[in-house]
């Protein structure tokens, strides 16, 4: 196509190259119009509707900030923020307790690490639902994991979480941990990876013993991989949706509820639109604050 | 033994050797363990489940359930099991990994090769709209997509897909195309190749490994995607929504063999893409947390 409009065209150098000025923009901008309306657009869109009285259907009269005073005054997103900090907190301290053990160790010269490292990652390329169905049954009393140690003959093991209001939560992490653990250990090892063995053998030398050779040199050197599993796990657990649907339900009650869910039921099945989208808002702020001070500076750093 | 690790500046002993493959192998065993549990009991009779230990492999063997979460299950209301499920994933799947996919690198040799001011901002809103929560765009996407007829239908999915897909693609390109001399471009440009010949004869030739993150990234993530399959799907629904129906039914004797086969057809591609091209796979997750 462009070599017919160069043949025709080669004596107006002029208009050609304007062309070519103008080809790249072209290109991009189905993308970037997608991008300001989809994304920017809706983003927008759903801010309005959260100051707005949308309850079955988007409405346009504005009432302040009421749907926001209204949502912080309910017991059931209180209920879901707190799950959220608990899953939160648990699942990135966890993830990246195992993520990093693994690493370390995986780092240590290991036969059939290529065997092993596949193993921890799989479970990566499964979806939420097909680890929540797993783990539902394998949690479940009944027939999993209780039932199983009671037919091996430890008759008192009991193990009901799932069942169980209070601790219900727990056994979200433990599904999550269970899928992304293997993949911080991999950010871990290829920070481990990176580390110039001349530092460390430096240190061995001055007589640093392999405690102090992590605590005092290696760990220090993996702080961007901490970050970059901070932030990867922060974003994922405030998105955090599909596996508690699949485990949980949201349930026993509303005790595994997250705010993910919670936006869901309270737009598109009780009918309070205004208020789902104002939780909506707050979830995308949360993520925001996390993420773009770390784009910024990524961004800025490749350049 | 102990030769094996000399040439790593950190020693350890043969205690503590085998002390580190007993952590690593018990780790091995967590990960594996549901895993097993789904495949040991999609080959058993109901019976074996309810009334016997989940650990076991089946006394009997059959495949019934299979045959049954692939065709006669109930999904809803309808006993057709997850076959036509798994027919909408895959005609939502290719179409939005193939147009995700091919934006995405055009927007990567846009933004690499034929920089203009302000490109970088342009960049950094593209990226994080990947990280959004896709609640925040829940409810007007959907009235679009009743308003363009879209709604419940495949290509409304491939069109939400490939809208929410191309940040990650664009970042992968871009990632990738920076590295490549801008010298070779400059060169084909003074010798009068365009846009698209340079694209095409130059990037297009060494953009195969990257081509294959994009594609294994695009495809588990939108594979594996419920929520905009339970939002927007409607009678075209997506292979984790009929899942996930499946499993959650209320009606009936729960067939928890059905549920397990039914699961691991759903993982099924994810895991035999993971197999096959696990390398590329590792790659693309690693670049998704941006660092390149």
């Amino acid at each position: 196509m462009s070599t017919d409009a160069m043949s025709t065209q080669v004596t107006d150098t002029d208009l050609r190259t304007r062309l070519q000025d103008w080809i790249p923009k072209l290109v991009l901008s189905p993308s970037v119009a997608m991008m300001v309306v989809f994304v920017y657009g809706f983003i927008l869109y759903t801010v309005y509707l959260s100051f707005s009285g949308s309850r079955m259907l988007p409405s346009y009269d504005l009432i302040g900030l009421a749907n926001y005073t209204r949502l912080w005054g309910l017991s059931a997103w209180w209920t879901a923020v707190i799950n959220l900090a608990i899953f939160a907190s648990l699942y990135i301290a966890i993830c990246t307790a195992i993520g990093l053990t693994l690493a370390i160790l995986l780092d240590q010269k290991i036969r059939g690490e290529g065997m092993l490292r596949p193993i921890y990652l799989y479970p990566m390329a499964l979806s939420f639902i097909v680890t929540g169905t797993a783990w539902k049954w394998f949690l479940d009393p009944g027939i999993g994991l209780e039932n199983t140690m009671h037919l091996w003959g430890w008759e008192s093991f009991e193990f009901g979480w799932i069942k169980d209001r209070n601790m219900a939560i727990y056994t979200i992490v433990i599904a999550a941990v269970w899928q992304t653990s293997g993949f911080v250990m991999a950010m871990f090892l290829a920070g481990l990876r990176g580390i110039d063995n001349e530092i460390l053998k430096a240190a061995q030398i001055d007589g640093a013993s392999n405690w102090n050779l992590y605590r005092r040199i290696v760990i220090p050197l993996l702080r961007p991989a901490f970050l970059s599993a901070f932030v990867i796990l922060a974003h994922l657990a405030v998105k955090s949706y599909d596996l508690v649907i699949a485990l949980t339900g949201g349930g026993p009650g509303r005790a595994t509820e997250l705010p993910a869910t919670f936006m869901y039921s309270y737009t598109f099945t009780r009918n309070q639109m205004g208020t789902g989208a104002a939780s909506a808002v707050i979830m995308l702020m949360t993520i925001a604050a996390i993420m773009m001070p770390y784009l910024y500076a990524e961004l800025k750093e490749k350049k | 033994m102990a030769a094996v690790t000399q040439d790593t500046a950190i020693r350890t002993g043969r205690i503590t050797r085998t002390f580190i493959y007993l952590v690593l192998v018990l780790f091995a065993l967590f990960y594996l363990l549901p895993l097993y549990v789904m495949v040991a009991n999609s080959l058993k009779p109901l019976g074996e489940i309810t009334g016997g230990n989940m650990m076991a492999l089946p006394g009997t063997w059959t495949i019934e359930p299979w045959l049954a979460a692939w065709s006669t299950a109930q999904i809803g209301v309808e006993p057709t099991g997850l076959k036509p499920y798994f027919l909408n994933s895959i005609l939502m799947v290719v179409p939005a990994v193939a147009i995700s996919t091919v934006l995405g690198a055009l927007n990567g040799y846009v933004l690499t090769k034929w920089r203009f001011p302000g490109d970088n901002i342009l960049f950094g809103l593209m990226l994080f709209s990947c990280f959004i929560p896709f609640q925040i765009v829940l409810i007007p996407m959907a009235t679009i997509l009743g308003k363009m007829g879209l709604a419940g239908s495949i290509p409304g999915l491939v069109l939400v897909h490939v809208v929410y897909g191309i940040g990650f693609t664009t970042l992968y390109y871009r990632n990738y195309y920076a590295a490549f001399p801008t010298e070779l471009v400059r060169a084909a440009m003074i010798d009068g190749a365009g846009f698209f010949r340079i694209f095409w004869r130059i990037l297009l030739p060494v953009s195969g490994p990257i081509t294959v993150v994009s594609v294994i990234w695009q495809f588990t993530n939108i594979w594996n995607d419920f929520l905009f399959g339970a939002s927007f799907g409607g009678q075209s629904q997506p292979m984790t929504v009929a899942l996930n129906n499946l499993v959650q039914s209320s009606t009936g004797v729960k067939e928890y063999n059905v549920h397990f086969a039914g699961a691991i057809l759903a993982a099924l591609p994810t895991l035999l893409v993971y197999v096959v091209a696990g390398r590329y796979f590792v790659r693309g997750l690693m670049a998704g947390s941006v660092k390149g």
